[in-house]
């Protein structure tokens, strides 16, 4: 009885006794369908073992609406307990875990794998190639990170949530007042995530710089697949960091090392650096491939070419290298002189300037186009003016002197969500909408579409603007509640009502996907948006070779398809051979369920279980090492005879 | 015959060494600590150089270029972010 007490709860409710039968409900629930209908089987054949980049895409895709639902449902929590003076709904710890986990499950779990699923679907198609330069390390990839976010998702239910912020700040973190293993949970779960991540950097730069199709220089790459370079590079200089910083972090907590800690020569503003020397390249990672999203649904429906290509690299190569050169304005006021923030005052102003340019970009783009009002450019258009907004007042931040003013209020909070909302999460609604066709073969209706858009606007401007309002007159940040007298009682209100606005988009949202795949037609051809990018010129359902031929792109531009469409350009050419595919593998999966034994027995310090999957990973990647595994292929009969299929069905 | 003997590859041998050579004087001469430091890093940089360039093959293949830019950003980078946490914890504090 003792061994199994560690797993309990030490501030439970109601709420989450709830949450805990629910989630047993729903697991026995998921096991029964899976049974009855037979599917383990398929499963672990398609899905669990695929090194299909289409496929981990699509998973990806899943865990990040799954995400945004637990992410959303903390968010309208968070909102209704602040919405009146005195509420009594949360306590004040449970406010500190819910506002904690909000933060990592939408950053980290959310935005993070809904552009790793366009890195996978759209990399490997923009470059012409066949996969990702190494699909099982995809695959890896992906089970690492869905087993972080697992873990990180038991928290509430085993054991306690993490509630030191999802910055997790030194001494706040550390055993003395962390006391739960909550905080465990966090080090741990994003550690585990983040080496997925890693992975994913160094595969799709491998990619990028290895596999693009003949004649498809740096310069002739589509835009997307640029943001994707240059994301995933940052990423790679990034991430290290905080795989340093969350080890360090772990040790303190487990091992009572004093890296962060107050006495013995710890020093507790180094977590605070060391996580912002991450975390402001983080926030460039999440931006980058969003404006990649927004340049190709843009220049598709202004029906023009993208304005400034050049310019638009440069300007991303820029923000590259200045990403890593603010990282102090997260913490202005933590005691260094005037000098040092004056200096990262000044770089923070200025990485606004390559930004600026593509804001200009875009709209020198919509100058003068045929523009037509789909739903993917609707999320574009609402985007530009309400991601300015964002960036002004971000420049306000920047200026440290009033940032002091600014710092840790309700300003600072209206901010973020301001660039991150209308910046990433409309991109990415936008790139879903507009690739859906392409990964399911049906329109999402266009009309739910449209007014989900509105909607979300609607919400997202009453929920975010009081905030400025009541950040600039002293309502704080990650206060639990707050007294009648201060005034502020109405704008949280309204604050609430936008946040549960937005929520009636979230189930429009869903509400499109099943409408539309009840209803909308199944014969729309492969291109039904009269789009300009290679992606588009293969078939649809998309074969699992991509492309019969690889395409050869010497005489298009960076457009391919609107060439072949427009001026004839030739891109498929030469005989269709027999293709070379990997091979499935259900080895990195049973490494990640190992890094998920690890990392569960190292939160609860149970030292045995974790050298077992200490063991486990281990013995994978030895696996590894001495297996022979050339791939396959498939041969120029089979591949010929799915062209004929798709030729039958009129599908180009 | 001539063009078959890895000229390259011997010379950076014998540099490699005298550069192992050089660091051992620190530990060997009555450097102070200032001077031993700065002996070291530079024999220590100008090291991982010649490793990487002439044992590694860095500038063999066509994409040597852009395996420098990526050396030169990540070390920028890792400067960048030495000098401004000095900067920030120590220097200013």
């Amino acid at each position: 009885m003792e061994f199994f007490e560690r797993f309990m709860i030490p501030h439970p409710s109601f709420l989450i006794y709830v949450s805990m039968v629910l989630i047993v409900l729903v697991s026995v629930a998921l096991v029964a369908v899976i049974t009855y209908f037979k599917l383990w089987g398929y499963l672990w054949r398609e899905w669990i073992t695929t090194v299909d980049h289409k496929k981990i895409g699509i998973m990806y895709l899943l865990m990040a609406l799954l995400m945004l639902f637990r992410g959303g449902v903390d968010a309208i929590m968070l909102r209704y307990q602040l919405s009146m003076p005195e509420n009594t709904f949360l306590d004040a710890q449970h406010y500190n875990e819910v506002f904690t986990t909000h933060g990592v499950v939408m950053i980290l779990f959310m935005a993070m794998p809904f552009i790793t699923f366009f890195f996978n679907y759209l990399v490997p198609l923009q470059i012409g190639a066949r996969d990702v330069a190494f699909p099982r390390l995809n695959n890896l990839s992906f089970w690492l990170f869905f087993m972080g976010a697992m873990l990180f998702n038991l928290s509430f239910v085993v054991g306690g949530s993490p509630d030191a912020g999802w910055t997790s700040y030194f001494p706040l973190a550390d055993n003395e007042f962390s006391t739960s293993v909550g905080t465990n949970y966090y080090m741990i779960a994003i550690q585990i995530a983040g080496i997925g991540t890693l992975m994913t950097g160094i595969n799709f730069i491998t990619t990028i710089m290895k596999m693009r199709a003949p004649g498809m220089t740096l310069f002739k790459m589509p835009m997307f697949t640029w943001s994707a370079l240059i994301a995933n590079l940052i990423i790679v200089f990034a991430f290290p960091v905080l795989t340093v910083a969350l080890a360090m972090g772990t040790m303190d907590r487990l091992f009572d090392t004093k890296f962060f800690a107050i006495g013995n020569g710890g020093m507790d503003m180094l977590w605070a650096n060391l996580f912002w020397v991450w975390g402001h390249p983080e926030v460039y990672i999440l931006i980058l491939p969003a404006f990649g999203i927004f340049s190709e649904v843009i220049s598709t429906f202004a029906r023009r070419n993208l304005y400034g290509y050049k310019s638009m690299v440069w300007s991303m190569i820029v923000i590259s290298v200045f990403a890593f050169t603010v990282w102090t304005h997260h913490f202005f006021t933590m005691g260094q002189g005037a000098f040092t923030n004056s200096i990262f005052s000044i770089t923070t102003m200025a990485i606004a300037v390559p930004t600026g340019v593509k804001i200009f970009n875009w709209l020198f783009t919509l100058y003068k186009g045929k523009i037509e009002f789909t739903t993917p450019m609707l999320y574009a258009v609402h985007f530009i003016p309400l991601f300015t907004l964002g960036g002004v007042t971000g420049v306000m931040l920047a200026m440290s002197a009033a940032d002091y003013q600014y710092h840790n209020t309700m300003f600072l909070v209206a901010h973020f969500h301001n660039v991150i909302i209308p910046g990433v999460v409309y991109a990415m609604l936008a790139g879903f909408t507009f690739y859906w066709p392409k990964m399911f073969g049906f329109m999402l209706n266009e009309k739910i579409g449209k007014a989900t858009v509105w909607v979300m606007s609607t919400g997202f401007l009453l929920a975010f603007m009081p905030m400025y309002i009541t950040g600039l007159d002293g309502q704080a940040r990650r206060m639990y509640t707050y007294s009648e007298s201060t005034g502020f009682s109405t704008l949280n209100m309204v604050s609430f009502v936008g946040a549960g606005i937005m929520a009636v988009s979230f189930i429009m949202l869903v509400w499109n996907i099943w409408y539309s795949f009840k209803n909308s037609p199944r014969n729309i051809g492969s291109d039904p948006w009269d789009a300009r990018g290679l992606e588009w010129a293969t078939h649809t359902p998309i074969p699992a070779y991509n492309f019969a031929i690889t395409p050869d792109v010497t005489d298009s531009t960076s457009e391919a398809f609107w060439d072949m469409k427009k001026k004839g350009t030739q891109i498929f050419k030469g005989e269709i051979k027999k293709i070379h595919m990997p091979n499935y593998s259900g080895v990195p999966f049973i490494m990640s369920c190992g890094f998920f034994l690890l990392g569960f027995s190292l939160i609860f310090s149970m030292w045995i279980p974790a050298i077992v999957g200490l063991i486990v990973i281990l013995a994978g990647m030895a696996h590894r090492s001495f297996e022979k595994d050339h791939g396959y292929y498939i041969p120029e009969e089979d591949v010929k005879a799915t062209e004929k299929q798709y030729e039958k069905r009129g599908a180009k | 015959m001539a063009k078959y003997f890895p000229l390259g590859q011997v010379m950076g041998f014998v540099f490699s060494l005298i550069l192992t050579g050089l660091a051992l004087l620190v530990h060997f001469t009555d450097m102070s600590m200032k001077t031993g430091m700065i002996v070291l890093l530079v024999t220590a940089f100008l090291q991982a150089g010649l490793q990487f360039a002439i044992f590694m093959h860095a500038g063999e293949t066509k994409d040597k270029w852009s395996i420098y830019s990526n050396i030169v950003y990540g070390f920028a980078m890792v400067i960048i972010t030495i000098l401004g946490t000095l900067l920030i914890l120590l220097w200013d504090m």
